[in-house]
This record gives C-alpha cells, structure tokens and sequence, in this order.
C-alpha cells in the first residue's frame, strides 16, 4: 500500500504528462503482479466497492472528531478523504516529535523499495506497532469481500496504521475519486509503453480485462500471447472535435465539408455483437468508456444489429427532441423506474458508424462510413435509433446563417436541442482522440448577461479555500423599490490571476458571513459587476427568482461598470419567452 | 477580574490598544505609540510615532522601512518589566523568527498576554517560545485546523535533500519567506550536513546578512548572478515565494519547484502554486500546539487575532473557556507573498 500511496503522491505533484507516464511505467515496471494490476485498476477507475462508501468514512471521522471542527476543516481543504488523512488521530498516542517521524510505519519501506511489504527486518516487528501495513490486494479484496457491518472496523484498523500519504491514497480508493490528473487513457498509455505497444490496442482489449490484468502484463511486456478479445462489444475510443476558430474559415474549404447539427445530449457509442454461444450482447458506453448500459434499458432494447454507431444520446417526445433540460431529468437516477422510461424516452441519434458484421469501418471516408450508416438505420427501422440529419450547404455564409437560424432549413421543432454545428471533412477516417483538421464544432453563441455578486463560496479541488464560488444577482422591482435578486452560481470562467483579485475583493468587502459563505457588499453604487455567459434557462422552483441557467460561467469582470447598470430580470424573462433567438450574442459570425 | 482586564486592552481600528499606556500593539495604522511584536510587515509597519521592540525587531524593521520608519525608537529588553503609563510591560520570547517577542502587560492584578505570531517547534535561528501564564491569552490561528500538524523539520529538509540527490542535474528552487523562512532553512539544511554553498535570489540577501552579524551560522550564500543561473544544475536556490512564478525562475535548468511553508500540508494548496516539492515547514504553532499553548497558559479567556479563528474559538469554547474572534483585517492581508489569497505572510 505504501508503494502504491508513493505513487499516487508522486503524480497528484507531478504536473507534465510525460514524466506522469514515466513515473507510471515505472512502477509498473517495478512492482510484482498482482499489486500493479490493483493500482492499474484504480488508475482507470476500474474498482469500485459496493459498501465502501464516502459516507462510511464520513461516519468514521465523525465519531473520532468534533463535527464542527471536521466540517470547518472540510470546508478549507475541499476534499473529503485528504481531510481525513490529516485529521485522523495519531494511533498509538503521538510519540515525542522527532522520534515519531522514525516510527511512522511507513518511512522504513519508503527509503527501501523493494522491500515493501511484508516489514523491513530494521522495523520493529509487527506486533510491536500494532496491524502490519496492508498491501493493496489485501486492501481490494478486503473491501471488496468484507461484509457492510465489519468494514468500518477493517477500514479504521488499516487507517490506524498507515500514515499521511497511505491514509490519503487509502480513502481516494475508497471515495472513487483520484483527481491526481491522470486519465484512464493516460494509465494505459504507460502500460502499452512497457513494450512498444500501441496504446489504442490495450483500449480495444479493455473491456474484456479485469484486475489484476496479469495476462495484458504479460502480453506487453512479451511474455504472453495478446489477450483474446472474447468481448463481442468491445468500447472503441471516439474521435473528438476541434473548436472552431475565427481564423480557420480562410484556410477551410467548404467543398471539402459535410456539416451535421450539434445536439445537446449526451455522446454515446452503442456496441452489439454475437457471443461465443451465437448470443446478441449489446451495451452503451459513454465517451469516456464507461458502461451504461444499464441506465439506458429502453434504448438498449433497441440495438438490433451487429456493430458500433456513435451518437447522441437524447431524449424524444412526440416527435420532437427536447432540450438538455429535460434529458437531464434521466440522468443520474439510482433507478431506473417504469414512469421514467416513460416519460424520457430515450433515443439515439446517430451520426457515425464504427463497425458493422465484424468489420472496422474506421479506416473508411467519413461520407462512405455515413452511407453505411444511412443503410444500416433504414434497415433497423426502429424509431429510437434515427440519423442525425445533414444541413445543407455551399458557402460559410449559408452555414452561418443555418446556424443562427436552425428552424429555417428543416430543424423545426428541434431547434431547441441544437447547439451548433459539426463540420466533418468528407475524407476523414475515424481517429480516435482529437486528431487536427478533421472535424469541427461551432457552436452557438452563448447569452450574457450583467449581474451583481452576491455571496461567495470557496471552492473544492484546485480553488480549495479561495472564493471561487460566486452568486450573483440582477435587478428587479421589489417592495422596497429596487432590489437584487440572486439569479445563478458560477465558479469558473476566470483566470488564475482574476480569481485572485476576486478572492482579494470578496475579503475586503465581507458584510455577513454564513458558515462557509460570505456575503459581500452590493448595492446600486458599491459591488461588483460580472458578466455572465450561460448556454440557456428554464423555471425553476428551487431559485428565488423562479430561474435557472444553464452552464454559467463568468464571462468578464466588469471592475469598470456600476451596479446600478446592471441587468433587470426583464432581460432574463425575455430570453425565457423567446426560447432562444439572438438577445445578446456574443460576436458575429464572419 | 474580566473587567479589568477588559481595561487594558480593547480593539480599535488601528489594532490592539491599551488605554493605560496609552499604546497600540502592532497597528495595522499610524499611531502615537506602537508595541511591535515581529518584523513580518503586517505587524510592523513604518509612519508610528515612537516604537518599541526587541533591538532584533528594530533593526529588521530599519533594513526593511528604510531608516525613519518611525520617530523615535526604544529597545525593549526581554524578560525585563517596564512601567509604561499605568500598566506593566515585558517582552518575552516567542519562538517565531529573530527577535519575535510576546507582549506580556500587567495591571490590577490581571495579566494579558499578546503572543504576536509564535511556535513550540524548535528553531536554530531564534530563541525558544517562553509560556507566560495568564488571564487573557491573545493568540493567532494562522493554522487553526485539526488538518494542520506539522511535520518534525528535519524530516522536511531531509525530503530536500533527498530530491537533490536524485536529480543531480536539476536546480532545486526553495520558496521561502525573506524573513525567518529562509534563514531557518538554511540552517536546518547546515544541521543536517548540508556544506555547499547556498544560492540565494537577491530579495534574501540583505536579511541573511543581519541574521549573519547577529550569530546566527548559515555557511556559505552566494547571490544568484544573471549569467550562471544555467550552470546551477543541482545546486540548491532559495528565492521568494513569488519568484517561483516569475520569468526569473525559469532560467534555471530543469528546475523542481520546492516551497517551504505550513500551508504545503493541504495538497491543492501546494498544486495552486504549481509546487512539486511542497516542505512542510511553519513559523507558527500548528493545530496541536495552539491548543496546547492555551492550555497550558491557563488563561480563562481567549482572543483570537487572525487565520483560522472561526475553529479554534469553538475549540476554546468546549473546554469552557471565554473565546473571542477578533476578525483582524490586515494582519496576513498583506503579507510577504502571501501563500494563500488574502491570507497570512509567513506560512
């Protein structure tokens, strides 16, 4: 565990991509089997525990510390399982300083790697400093296989003898998150790097691997034969897009193009195939490969062929594609209830295609690979699975104006789900990853609005204990005149060095503190001015203002503008009757 | 017995002041008459009429204000008791940097006593903390969370010293505060064997030379010169924390990133700053010590200047005792390079 703990240590500090990939090829290098294979699992969020949950640990700080004092320390360090690394209680009782940094169980295998577990012989025995320092099998298959009711004990006990740095790894294993910056990709990219493998064929493996992955170790590093892809519904990696910039439009020739709208759903990639028993499987994955199918059984039901198709999740009714507002209503839920599938039925709109009967398609023109799709959802005829329809054009001018205006060349009624557009050139094979000058998104312009801040909180992760956190508010008539009412929360938008002057500004202009949040100074002449960008609204019960928006982030701080300028809620209410449409559009097209 | 204690020090918008001087203790303003705890810049500041501290204090607060940085001055001896005006004063150690005394005044039986900033851990650089028994405990709470203990030194510099020896060819630059940081650094890296000479940003120098002709060892420093910043590949470079950000920093080759400061025990704080080799070492009590150093002053009452106030006045208060946040605005506001938004100096 404590090589393990090092390693996740090293890469939290750690902030350029190739030495990550060295310090994980490295341990991958240097650790036996099957410690790698646990620690690989993690990487990838491979490893997940039925009853080793955030609250279970929550539970066990709570009967050890003051809750006020968690809570406040909590709120400053912004992150559950670090919080309670530091705070756990020194076990035994803390031995003199200087003294105690000797007898921490873990300093003794750190100085010598390789001889990790069990003990160094300098250290005193076991039984001496009480429990031995776990190793991670032994942790994974403790959580994995101890009951709900002893895992409290199993957990504290191996809390008690492990120190900062393996409580900390420790209880990210349990909560779920690493946030150590490294991404599954990036995990495997180092095990493939073991032997010259290309990362992309450890990804097509995946999904027929589990933990430990002794035969993907040994393949690598070419002592074993590759893995048999017994998985018929193996997760390809999706090609992702470009932002469109300003300037591209002169280097990109519109003959070249097909463009397609951008739906606001969910990107998915629907995978069947038959078993080795002849047996249809069919499973949804999400862009990042994980498995959803679960989530989506309606949809599931639906996949009635032999292949891959990449696209949209969203959800239809009568007809008509309803807004990310409403799919969102589907999503997240722990269950999956009959009255749900009912009222989110879910779709697929589709707009590429992987595979199809065993065959990759990848390597194909993007325009083949579409009329492959066009034939393959023709023959389906099935109504949750339909294409994303193609937008016509000839010049950048009519593209944009397509673009501001979806309902005027055939999106209809579903103008309200677009986002924007998708510019595929008509020769691209499918790449997995982001690969340049192939495909493009532009999407729709955002909506701003000026408000007032508020309140500020201080945010979690990276922006722990700054305000970083900011509700803000416009104006509207109130019984006392003008007031402000409180319109959304943002925190991000900003750069680093504007979030310290905001943080600087929120200190200096606290009038009323609430816990964790701070109420600042605003008013028709003191406060501050952002300026709000948000992708759309909807009513909303849960806000004072009866409004809720959609992706806000702060768009520009307006230190110049008096809050007496800023937005009535008219002008939210106007962008609510309209739908969408124009109201302030960020910038022309060109 | 509160009452009266109440009668020698009250709050007022230029800071702590005591009527029966009449005089402040570190005014965040200009005042007739000012106390000073500490050299940091948030407790010392230039434009008082007459100021009174440890002769160390004085002669930190000249090199950093410029001469003039107040009217007159009067060297405070420690452990010596004063009469000024109706109240007793006596400075004593308080174990932060150089010179850092407590401010301990007397009057009508009831004994208050300022702490200014203070640790318990040991520090080669400055005389150890002495605990002054009283009424009234003023303290800090710069690290006021049960997160915060602070690791033994030692072991933090070993970490250094461990990072050099696995990267020979990189530089190693340590951020660390001008005053008190940098100094104890150096001295912790000579204790632990440490014998080559130690680069130092010029922003350092002028301080390291007044803890030098007070007696305290630092070995050889040398001043980073424009044109060798290439050739310092494992060489060990002390700078201020702001440096690390600057363009300065990135001449050196292949530097890793150090910072020395109680905050590097919270993990985002150390990736915020873009750290690799985040040292855990502070100037002040950590959560252990503070709770210990009320305790054992025996003081009923308990207020708390600046930090983390909001969980150590509840601490106080489940033992029973009177606590008090005094929500200091521009103690920590203004810091040297401030580790954390709008927060404390020294870390």
């Amino acid at each position: 565990m404590n090589r393990f703990a090092a390693l996740l240590d090293r890469l939290a500090y750690e902030p350029r991509r190739n030495a990550k990939l060295r310090i994980m090829a490295e341990y991958f290098r240097q650790t036996p089997d099957p410690e790698r294979g646990f620690a690989l699992a993690a990487l990838t969020g491979a490893l997940t525990f039925r009853h080793a949950k955030p609250s279970l640990v929550r539970g066990l700080i709570e009967e050890r510390a003051d809750p006020v004092l968690f809570g406040l320390s909590w709120d400053y360090v912004g992150d559950m399982a670090e919080t309670v690394a530091l705070m756990w209680p020194a076990h035994p009782p803390a031995s003199p300083r200087g003294q105690e940094a000797e007898a921490r169980p873990g300093d003794g295998e750190a100085a010598h790697p390789g001889t990790e577990e069990p003990p160094h012989p300098c250290l005193p025995p076991a039984a001496e400093r009480g429990r031995a320092v776990p190793t991670l099998s032994e942790v994974v298959s403790g959580l994995a296989s101890a009951s709900k009711s002893d895992l409290p004990a199993l957990i504290a006990g191996w809390l008690d003898v492990l120190d900062e740095t393996g409580r900390w790894a420790l209880l990210k294993l349990i909560t779920g998150e690493l946030r150590i910056g490294v991404s599954a990709r990036l995990a495997k990219t180092a095990v493939a790097s073991l032997g010259g493998v290309d990362p992309d064929e450890v990804e097509h493996l995946w999904h027929g691997l589990t933990p430990p992955y002794e035969p993907l170790f040994a393949w690598v590093e070419g002592r074993g034969p590759k893995p048999e892809t017994a998985d018929p519904t193996p997760f390809r990696p999706p090609m992702l897009a470009h932002p469109l910039e300003e300037g591209d439009f002169a280097k990109l020739d519109p003959r070249d193009f097909l463009a397609e709208w951008k739906w606001d759903g969910i990107r998915l990639q629907a995978v069947a195939g038959r078993d080795a028993h002849g047996h249809l499987q069919r499973r949804i994955y999400s862009r990042t490969g994980e498995d959803v199918s679960r989530a989506f059984p309606d949809l599931i039901g639906a996949l009635d062929f032999e292949g891959a198709v990449d696209g949209e999740l969203v959800i239809v009714r009568d007809g008509r594609v309803q807004s990310f507002n409403v799919l969102q209503q589907r999503l997240n839920r722990k269950s999956v209830t009959p009255k749900l599938l009912a009222e989110y039925p879910a779709h697929l709109r589709a707009y590429d295609i992987l595979a199809e009967g065993g065959e990759d398609l990848r390597a194909l023109p993007f325009a083949e690979r579409r009329r492959r799709l066009e034939a393959l959802v023709a023959r389906l005829n099935e109504p949750r699975i339909d294409l994303s329809p193609q937008v016509p054009f000839t010049t950048w001018e009519e593209l944009a104006a397509a673009r501001a205006d979806p309902a005027s060349v055939g999106a209809g009624e579903d103008a309200e789900a677009i986002e924007g557009c998708m510019l595929k050139r008509a020769d691209s094979p499918y790449v997995p990853g982001r690969p340049k000058g192939l495909w493009f998104k532009w999407k729709r312009d955002p909506y701003l609005v000026d408000a007032v801040l508020m309140y500020a909180a201080r945010g979690s992760g990276k922006r722990s204990s700054y305000y970083s956190d900011y509700t803000f508010g416009v104006w509207r008539d109130g019984p006392d005149g003008e007031e402000l009412v409180p319109v959304g929360k943002a925190y991000f938008g900003f750069t680093d060095e504007e979030l310290l002057r905001l943080d600087r500004f929120i200190r200096n202009h606290t009038v009323n503190r609430f816990g964790p949040v701070r109420e600042v100074e605003y008013g028709p002449d003191r406060g501050l001015v952002l300026e709000v960008a948000f992708e759309g609204l909807q009513r909303s019960t849960r806000h004072k203002s009866g409004l809720a928006m959609r992706f806000p982030r702060i768009h520009r701080i307006r230190w110049d503008k008096p809050p007496r300028e800023a937005d009535r809620i008219e002008a939210l209410e106007r962008i609510l009757a309209r739908g969408e449409a124009e109201v302030f559009p960020l910038k022309e097209v060109p | 017995m509160t009452l009266v204690c109440a009668d020698i020090l009250k709050l007022t918008p230029e800071g702590l002041f005591c009527p029966l001087g009449p005089f402040h203790i570190d005014p965040t303003r200009p005042v007739q008459r000012a106390l000073v705890t500490h050299g940091h810049s948030d407790h010392a500041r230039p434009g008082h009429g007459a100021v009174m501290a440890t002769r160390e204090t004085l002669r930190i607060m000249a090199a950093r204000c410029q001469d003039g940085f107040a009217r007159t001055t009067q060297v405070a001896s420690l452990r010596e008791p004063m009469r000024i005006g109706e109240v007793t004063v006596t400075f004593l150690p308080a174990g932060h940097v150089l010179g850092s005394a407590q401010i301990a005044l007397e009057a009508g039986g009831c004994r208050v006593v300022v702490s200014g900033d203070y640790k318990r851990d040991p520090d080669p650089t400055c005389l150890p903390f002495e605990l002054v028994p009283c009424d009234v405990f003023i303290t800090e709470a710069t690290f006021g969370l049960p997160v915060f203990r602070h690791p033994d030194a030692r072991g933090e510099v070993r970490k250094l010293l461990d990072s050099v020896a696995l990267f020979p060819e990189r530089a190693h630059l340590v951020g660390a505060y001008a005053l008190g940081k940098a100094q104890r650094v150096m001295a912790l890296l000579r204790e632990e064997g440490y014998d080559r000479p130690i680069y130092l940003h010029g922003a350092l120098e002028r301080l390291t030379q007044l803890y030098r002709e007070e007696g305290v060892p630092l070995g050889e420093t040398r001043k980073v010169a424009a044109a060798d910043r290439k050739s310092l590949g494992g060489a060990i470079v002390l700078c201020p924390p702001s440096a690390l950000q600057d363009l300065w920093s990135r001449r050196f080759p292949d530097p890793v990133t150090a910072f020395a400061s109680g905050w590097m025990r919270v993990r985002a704080r150390a990736r915020q700053k873009g750290v690799e080799l985040p040292l855990v070492v502070s100037d002040h009590a950590d959560w252990d010590d503070l709770c210990r150093t009320i305790r054992e002053t025996g003081a009923g009452e308990v207020w708390v200047t600046h930090g983390q106030e909001d969980a150590l006045v509840h601490w106080c208060r489940t033992q029973g005792l009177r606590a008090r946040p005094l929500h200091m605005l521009g103690y920590g506001d203004e810091g040297e390079n401030d580790p954390s938004p709008g927060k404390g100096e020294e870390g």
